[in-house]
């Protein structure tokens, strides 16, 4: 027996997390089924007209990214909440804005990354030239992470009122406006033919912000919900 | 205001108010080693919210919590790392077998190697639930479980919120005695319940709240 670090801390938490979710397999399919589902009726219901669909794409995915990682948002702390795991969490004696650093990778990990991975399929659907895939996919890696990091906060504040998946909402979708307005135009960029540099930076900047930022608030939210 | 007692936990005026209501009023307690403090009274009277206040996982509004004769906000780290809390919930997580909830929520405080996790399932009989998800065990092997998880962190102090609750006759027995065997080993114990507590080798001072 010896006292564990950080690291180790900080791994036996990620391991534990991801290992749950996969237990629960329908909580990480949720948000992705919500996203193809969305992002597939476009076509359908709008015209199979390539440079219509183009026009549209870059909203289309991000809108519907944004909304099926908010989904995925509410359960970041939740269950550990309910089971009394979260005051375990609060009284291990690691620093608790880690311990909610890890939760939030873990939780992009589950949530953030399948959409990740799948919105290259979403993009040919919506017409998506096959340049422009990498900045839909690296636009979505960082807009995604900064959804896990900054609505962690949300999460954390919201876990003591009941309901609150509608006060969650409302409490990150604002603060995530810049990152969805950012990212929709690296997108529709690339899609015009331009580089998609500029806005990408500017998404990078914004995730480095939250996930250094984001823990710090999750960690005093997490307190306060806690009492 | 008395002074905070150097050897063990202490709680010194202690008032929470839950809304308007006055939870805990005045309240003071020490907790020294050897001991097992008995946080007794009727249901809604403010026997976890104290639990969870020397625990210090709720503020106090008023008055200080102390351990070894400061205060636990200023020594938070060493006195978690000496702290085992036993709450209302389990804190298990079902779709987790029995050795992994323990592997994973001890892990994050000590690493143990799998025979020591093994010895306390043993201990407290449920090794062989090892591989089971701890949904499907009954209420009292949860129970159980969540125990081991306390004799596994190793702290000498243990925060226990109505710990015999759902066990049967030979479970109550058995975490009696082992709460004897740990203050006997100079720990200390302070626990809630509403029925009498028993402890094998040691009498335990009775602290009523009303």
């Amino acid at each position: 027996m010896r006292a564990a670090g950080l690291m180790e801390a900080g791994a036996l938490l990620y391991a534990r997390d991801v290992k749950l979710a996969f237990r629960r397999w329908e909580q990480v399919t949720q948000p992705v089924v919500f996203f193809l589902m969305v992002t597939t009726l476009f076509p359908l219901a709008l015209s199979p007209d390539t440079a219509q669909l183009r026009q549209v794409a870059a909203g289309v995915v991000w809108v519907a990214a944004l909304l099926s990682a908010l989904l995925a948002l509410e359960f970041m702390f939740r269950s550990d909440y309910e089971d009394g795991t979260l005051e375990q969490l609060v009284l291990c004696g690691q620093p608790l804005w880690w311990l909610a650093l890890v939760k939030a990778a873990a939780h992009w990990t589950v949530s953030g990354l399948p959409l990740v991975v799948t919105s290259p399929l979403v993009a040919a659907s919506l017409a998506v030239p096959g340049e422009a895939q990498w900045t839909v996919v690296a636009s979505l890696a960082l807009g995604t992470g900064i959804l896990s990091f900054l609505g962690s906060v949300g999460a954390g504040l919201t876990l003591g009122v009941r309901r609150g998946s509608v006060l969650l909402s409302l409490l990150v979708l604002p603060l995530a406006m810049p990152a969805l307005i950012f990212g929709a135009r690296a997108v529709d960029m690339a899609i015009m033919g331009d580089s998609g540099r500029g806005p990408l930076m500017l998404l990078s900047a914004m995730l480095i912000l939250s996930v250094t930022l984001g823990p710090f608030a999750t960690s005093a939210a997490l307190k306060v919900s806690m009492e | 205001m008395e002074a905070l007692n150097p050897h063990g936990l202490s709680g010194r005026g202690i008032h929470v108010w839950r809304g308007d209501r006055h939870v805990l009023r005045h309240v003071s307690i020490d907790v020294l080693p050897g001991e097992v403090v008995h946080v007794a009274g009727p249901n809604g009277t403010g026997k976890t919210t104290l639990l969870r206040v020397l625990a210090g996982l709720l503020p106090a509004e008023e008055g200080t919590v102390g351990w070894r004769g400061r205060s636990i906000r200023e020594e938070r780290d060493e006195f978690n790392a000496q702290m085992a809390y036993l709450g209302h919930e389990n804190a298990l997580k079902g779709d987790l077998t029995a050795y992994e909830n323990l592997h994973y929520s001890v892990g994050m405080r000590q690493l143990h190697d799998a025979s020591e996790i093994e010895g306390t399932l043993d201990q407290l009989g449920i090794l062989r639930c090892r591989d089971l998800p701890a949904r499907v065990l009954s209420a009292g092997q949860r129970r159980r479980l969540a125990m081991s998880r306390i004799m596994l962190l190793g702290a000498s102090l243990w925060v226990l919120d109505e710990p015999f609750t759902n066990l049967d006759v030979a479970g109550v027995e058995l975490f009696s005695s082992l709460i004897g065997d740990h203050v006997a080993a100079g720990g200390m114990v302070t626990l809630a319940a509403h029925q009498g507590v028993v402890v094998p080798g040691a009498t335990p001072r009775i602290v009523e709240l009303d």
